[in-house]
């Protein structure tokens, strides 16, 4: 019987990832995270370190991504749809972002509240 | 159409019979089963996606208008207490990738485990956050409108709102720990073995709290030590708003005082007057070097001496000028700017939470079925699917940690 259920298609399709394979992953990702703090407490890359953060936080992404989320055996449906919907918040920021530029100059000073109220007084 | 799906299994497998209970009649088999869940899940994890990147936008939006804004509140964040969670959240996803794999083995004693560990993890992460919030709510730095951070007083009465975040966190455990003992009374065996892990699970959030106690330090002067740090970053520009108030009211006064003074001896010694303009015009060429600020102060100060001594009517205006928004520096902490960068913080750690906490309600779901032995290597899907939801919770953290807790 179990043989038979073997060969059966649409059955035993279940892909279990290799613990080392998990673990592995895991001591990348914390040992990421320890570099991303280690770089923010030093002051060796300055005004990069936006840059920076942002590539160890994708590749981390990517990690989880692949191998905790089975995108590395998944249909390629599956990953286009995904990957895709990053592509569209990069298309979302970036445009923002250079609207934001253009009008960066078009300061309107903010009134607070507390100093005018210092003032008064 | 219950009669046509079966005559459909019929034609292709011939095996009417090897329709197993875990599918459902509307599918031929479980991968086809699987794979619809699955395109379902990434569907709805796009749309999670595209959510968060609003915020993500604004953030972007804010963080361009004022750098230093954000440079200065960040300091703010315990990034200790950020990568402890981040910690906590990566960890918690490989035991939740483990479950999945357990649950493909059919070790159904092992996907319960994993399940009951994931979840302890996520009750660490929020108890870590309640300490966070708490002590920034008692600092005043709230979001905008709400904002009321004084630096001069860092520390001010406030009512203990991490009482109010535990409170309803140790309603629940009491809760399920009668439930516990009276399923163990009742002899309830199935119920007994889902409240224990739950009671574990409720019990970790009090694990958090206890290591952010540890990690924040209690009643230290880490605010004023923060702003002293920002000013020093900052320089001469940044001064609190609450200081500079002052420093204009205190002018205002001493115009006042020296003037009264100052009108006095004119009066009562005329020659002077002389003296007086030929004082001026030295510290008036002094006075064209914008280094010399002092002696700019002394040079408005004594043009207003002279001016009264003469017996002109003189307005004093300096105080209305020096209250305008125009004059006031920028300061890293007015309140309407630091306000945005805690709205931000706030809405995304917040709504970051509210998914931590729907991901502990999914998975107490998936707990009790894993107890019940739902899952087999055929009918995993519900594991795989959470377990995806719990990695991209993750995946949103891994990005929200350094843009929060980690700009310089």
């Amino acid at each position: 019987m179990s043989a038979h259920e073997q060969s059966k298609e649409g059955y035993d399709f279940a892909h279990p990832i290799p613990l080392p394979l998990l673990f592995g992953v895991f001591g990348a990702l914390t040992l990421l995270t320890i570099i991303t703090v280690a770089q923010a407490s030093s002051d060796l890359l300055g005004s990069y370190d936006v840059l920076a953060v942002m590539v160890i936080a994708t590749i981390k992404a990517i990690l989880v991504g692949a191998f905790f989320m089975h995108l590395a055996w998944d249909k390629p449906f599956n990953i286009i749809f995904f990957v895709g919907s990053f592509v569209f918040v990069a298309l979302f920021i970036v445009f923002t972002l250079f609207d934001n530029r253009g009008t960066l100059k078009d300061d309107i000073p903010v009134m607070d509240d507390a100093i005018v109220a210092t003032a008064t007084e | 159409m219950a009669h046509s799906d079966a005559s459909h299994a019929d034609a292709h497998g011939g095996h009417d019979h090897d329709h197993p209970s875990y599918l459902a009649h509307h599918f031929d088999t479980p991968e086809q089963q699987f794979d619809s869940g699955k395109l379902g899940m990434w569907l709805f994890l796009v749309t999670e996606v595209l959510f968060f990147s609003g915020m993500f936008c604004a953030y972007a939006i804010f963080r361009a208008w004022r750098p230093e804004v954000f440079v200065g509140c960040s300091e703010f964040l315990n990034t200790k207490l950020g990568a402890i969670n981040t910690g906590v959240l990566l960890f918690s996803s490989l035991t939740m990738a483990w479950a999945v794999r357990a649950s493909q083995m059919e070790e159904h004693k092992k996907t319960a485990a994993l399940i009951a560990t994931t979840l302890s993890c996520a009750m660490v992460f929020l108890g870590v956050k309640a300490i966070e919030y708490s002590h920034k709510w008692e600092m005043g730095l709230l979001p905008a409108g709400l904002f009321t951070y004084n630096p001069a007083n860092p520390h001010p009465e406030a009512p203990d709102y991490l009482l109010y975040i535990c409170a309803p966190f140790a309603v629940a455990t009491i809760g399920v720990f009668i439930w516990m003992v009276a399923a163990f009374l009742q002899g309830a065996k199935f119920q007994f073995e889902c409240a224990k892990p739950i009671f574990v699970m409720c019990l970790s959030f009090f694990v958090g709290v206890q290591l952010g106690r540890i990690l924040e330090p209690k009643e230290d002067h880490s605010g004023e030590h923060q702003v002293a740090s920002v000013d020093g970053e900052h320089g001469h520009e940044d001064h609190g708003h609450e200081e500079d108030g002052h420093d204009h009211a205190e002018e205002a006064d001493d115009h006042e005082v020296h003037d009264d003074a100052k009108t006095l001896v004119a009066a009562s010694e005329p020659g002077e007057m002389s003296s007086n303009t030929q004082d001026l015009a030295v510290i008036e060429r002094l006075a064209t070097d914008a280094t010399n600020t002092g002696l700019n102060d002394e040079l408005s100060a004594r043009k207003a001496q002279s001016a009264l001594a003469s017996g002109a009517i003189t307005y004093d205006v300096s105080d209305d000028e020096g209250a305008t928004v125009t004059t006031v520096p920028d300061d890293v902490l007015r309140p309407s700017r630091a306000g945005v960068f805690f709205s931000i913080y706030y809405c995304m750690t917040g709504v970051h939470a509210i998914h931590i906490l729907a991901g502990i309600g999914v998975m107490i779901w998936l707990l009790v079925r894993a107890i019940r032995q739902d899952f087999n290597r055929n009918y995993f899907g519900p594991v795989d699917y959470v377990g995806l939801y719990w990695h991209l919770v993750d995946l949103i953290w891994i990005y929200l940690f350094p843009l929060m807790y980690l700009i310089r």
